[in-house]
């Protein structure tokens, strides 16, 4: 068995990515999006859940099991692969096929294989993370010719409890240096701290960026809000969030949810032949950074998001200028700011991110910012990071349905220390 | 006062917990790199090697470049302390290497309202005691 | 710091893109002993790696102060077992031989020091094994990250055995094989799966490496010319100790101190040094894992045909084109292994003991390892660079071949885990 390294471009010079236009995302398909499993109801498991949402991808584009030969997914429910069952699990489990995690917090290509009856499979690979990482390696597979018409799978956990609860009064191994003096969100805390200091900013200007998320996210009919909470949410609102870790508030951090999506990606020849129109990968580029010493300073930060972002630029031959649609992660919101500011998005310089919060970044204006909602306007699901900008660029993205031109789309997450962007384009060149 | 969370050393660790212990706050310095490795591996990050890696006495002096204030951990043993500080100090002689503090003796846990942190202000290091036998480091500002 | 993947090692790998744009222009060996007594420090590692880079930098005729970058093995062994381990901790000396670095290791930084390195931009120590070294020298020159290389190989011994552990219980990974008294007996196995499949046995390795240690001495750095210059027989082969059967002591490389160096540069400043420059055409890299506890034949075959179609795919030539062969010969059992995956001279799967037998001596048509391998230099592994390298710069002596010799194909280290490299006279 090779162990397949190395897909991943993240070594400079990238250059032009020599799979560019080989590789087409065409169809998605959702599963309904629920707050948690019950942990009995066996047709609303992750499992369950992932199958619906392959089938919708494969409905999508009008092919049917058969067409497929290949499965990439994210396996572990949580997409940066902390195993949801080492918080909650073990369990009693149920009779098969739902006789251990596999179909309940995680789902495999193979127990997606088994269950749905894909006959034509030569490439499964559950190991990638997260879902900008999943498009690429994809989209790498693609173009290497290792699989011609691939699912790829982001089941997306959450189960009763609180996320990362840790009871131990003893601290070891890595954990001793952050948890001896109370250490957690409070990291991101600090770097948005160092962010608002440098650049003589403050929290509450952070407001418009995340309601208009939530404005945006209400118009996606697979976000969580748009199925559970409809409400109008308002800036009054975001400013009395209820402070998690200063300058994080509930309102700055992704709520989370219970979802699976699934993709449908191609060669640009096969695509041809499907009910979409081709949207082809320009290029992926990927980056995992180290912080020079305890903490991510906001030094690092721009560090990192202005090498994995230069890298991105070289690697699809773009300019900040030929973007039509950006949608930069926002898992915290003060992600959102680093991103767009390494990326230069509509001309805006370090430091500027919250002077543009402040013009206007609605969905029918100028710059629209995230027109899918991003995590603050879905719930924590990430995939709206592909479907949005999928659909803008197939014009059918409906209410959200941007005015502005919609030809190249950069989509970009997870953390600033490590990175995944993917490049795409309405034309293969 | 215990602390909520006891650190447990590891052999990398090991040293510079005793140091702590006798009231020396100490990192790994790797002298044909010429650089200070905080917090601590078990090889240089820079040439890989430990063969020149060693640990160094620091000044005991740095300054504040930042803060967060927790409200809501995910570590169930500080949830009695909410809210409380959590500060960063880079050390005066090399500001890539950064610390933890909670600003104890200034500042306290169970904030009864949010201190103004002063930022740049410069503390010194301080070891109080999270366990018996089982001292950390903790700074405080100079007055 | 961000991590990165410099390696080839992703199908396709499709025509490099460094291609010719980096050359291999020199070489600089060290003396090479059979072990360092711990005690005369001009005879460390250290201070023969220094030798070796002087030598390098000599004979491509330019001085520290025109290198950028420094790419080595700093783990005298190098796969990455650092010596210290089974022989360390010791009692050291002063500055700079005060650690193990500059005794059993060698690292850039230590060699700035102590070289006086001023322009030094890139230092990379945690290579291994040499192919892949030399491959991550070339794309570092192609990607920019500096312009003119010293690739340091420092490969160490002391006294007494490799590897010998007195534990009476296994842990970890070491409960598998250490539990059933397994080792050698691997290579031992693959290789008698090798026989039963093709119908061959151990002895008719012997034309083989009898040719090697014959290649050997005719390399002035090889241990053997050196410190063993007698001849070395086929019934000396036959009569070898067997260690592990069917290795005899004769198929294992016998542990030497030594010490390389290698300049590499662009193809534009090769044109101002003094040697001919040797363009890498590519490099491509592997790592593979059992199907299950141990390595059969199967995946033996399947991993190296992998690498050899990868090597071959990432250059562009043929068979045909390769004029000069080096595959790595550590157990002498892997050489066949590799030649039948390169398909060299149109040798397939099961006939490399009857290629053997026939004529490949160093004037013949088939000069196999024409620098000796490690069988006829010793445990140093740099004769699978310097003699492509000097057999291409038509500098090899009483060993240059008298065929053509235009492109060199130089691969190892294991069927688990290699690297090949492609040079050639042209820049293609």
């Amino acid at each position: 068995m090779a162990r397949e390294v190395n897909w991943e471009r993240n070594h400079d010079p990238v250059g032009i990515w020599n799979g560019r236009g080989k590789a087409v995302l065409i169809g998605r398909g959702h599963s309904p999006t629920d707050r948690r499993w019950d942990g009995e109801t066996l047709e609303k498991s992750l499992g369950a859940y992932m199958m619906i949402a392959v089938q919708n991808a494969l409905d999508d584009v009008g092919i049917g099991l058969d067409d497929v030969d290949g499965i990439i997914g994210s396996a572990g429910g949580q997409g940066n692969g902390a195993p949801l069952s080492d918080v909650w699990g073990p369990r009693p489990y149920f009779d098969a096929p739902y006789d251990s995690e596999d179909g309940l917090t995680h789902v495999t290509g193979q127990w997606l294989r088994q269950q749905m009856g894909f006959k034509n499979l030569r490439y499964i690979n559950n190991h990638g993370d997260p879902v900008w990482n999943l498009i690429g390696q994809a989209a790498q597979a693609i173009a290497d010719g290792r699989a011609e018409t691939v699912v790829v799978t982001y089941p997306n956990g959450n189960l009763p409890g609180r996320y990362h609860q840790d009871p131990s009064n003893e601290a070891r191994g890595p954990a001793v240096w952050p948890n001896t003096w109370g250490w957690g969100l409070s990291g991101q805390g600090f770097t948005f701290n160092q962010y608002c200091q440098k650049y003589g900013t403050n929290h509450d200007r952070m407001a418009p960026f995340v309601v208009q998320e939530r404005k945006n996210g209400l118009l996606w009919e697979h976000s969580y809000y748009a199925q559970h909470e409809p409400g109008e949410f308002t800036e009054e609102d975001y400013l009395n969030g209820r402070m998690i870790a200063r300058d994080l508030s509930i309102f700055d951090c992704d709520r989370p949810v219970l979802a699976a999506a699934a993709y449908v990606m191609t060669t640009a020849a096969k695509a041809q032949d499907m009910k979409q129109k081709p949207v082809y990968i320009l290029d992926h580029t990927e980056s995992q950074f180290t912080p020079r010493s305890l903490v991510q300073t906001i030094d690092d930060t721009e560090e990192w998001t202005d090498i994995q972002a230069q890298r991105s630029y070289n690697g699809s031959g773009l300019k900040p200028e030929d973007i039509d649609v950006f949608a930069p992660y926002d898992g915290f919101a003060v992600f959102t700011q680093y991103y767009i500011e390494a990326f230069g998005w509509r001309g805006v310089k370090r430091g500027e991110a919250h002077d543009f919060y402040a013009g206007d970044i609605s969905l029918k204006g100028p710059n629209p910012l995230n027109s899918g909602g991003g995590n603050m306007g879905t719930g924590r699901m990430r995939t709206v990071f592909i479907t949005d900008p999928l659909e803008q660029l197939q014009g059918r993205a409906g209410d959200r349905q941007i005015t502005t031109k919609a030809e190249v789309a950069v989509t970009h997450g997870v953390l600033p220390i490590t990175a995944g962007t993917v490049v795409m384009s309405t034309s293969p060149d | 006062m215990a602390r909520p969370i006891v650190p447990v050393p590891d052999p990398v660790s090991q040293p510079f917990w005793d140091a702590c212990n006798e009231g020396k706050l100490i990192v790994q310095y790797c002298s044909i790199c010429d650089r200070r490795q905080y917090p601590p591996e078990a090889t240089c990050r820079d040439c890989g090697f430990d063969f020149h890696l060693s640990w160094q006495e620091t000044s005991g002096r740095a300054k504040i470049v930042g803060y967060s204030i927790t409200y809501d951990s995910r570590l169930v043993q500080w949830h009695p302390l909410q809210p409380f500080l959590n500060v960063i100090v880079a050390l005066e002689e090399d500001p890539v290497i950064n610390f933890h503090t909670n600003l104890i003796d200034d500042f306290g846990t169970n904030l009864t309202e949010e201190p103004d942190i002063p930022i740049g202000a410069t503390c010194e290091v301080q070891f109080v005691e999270a366990a018996p036998g089982r001292m950390i480091p903790e700074w405080k500002i100079v007055k």
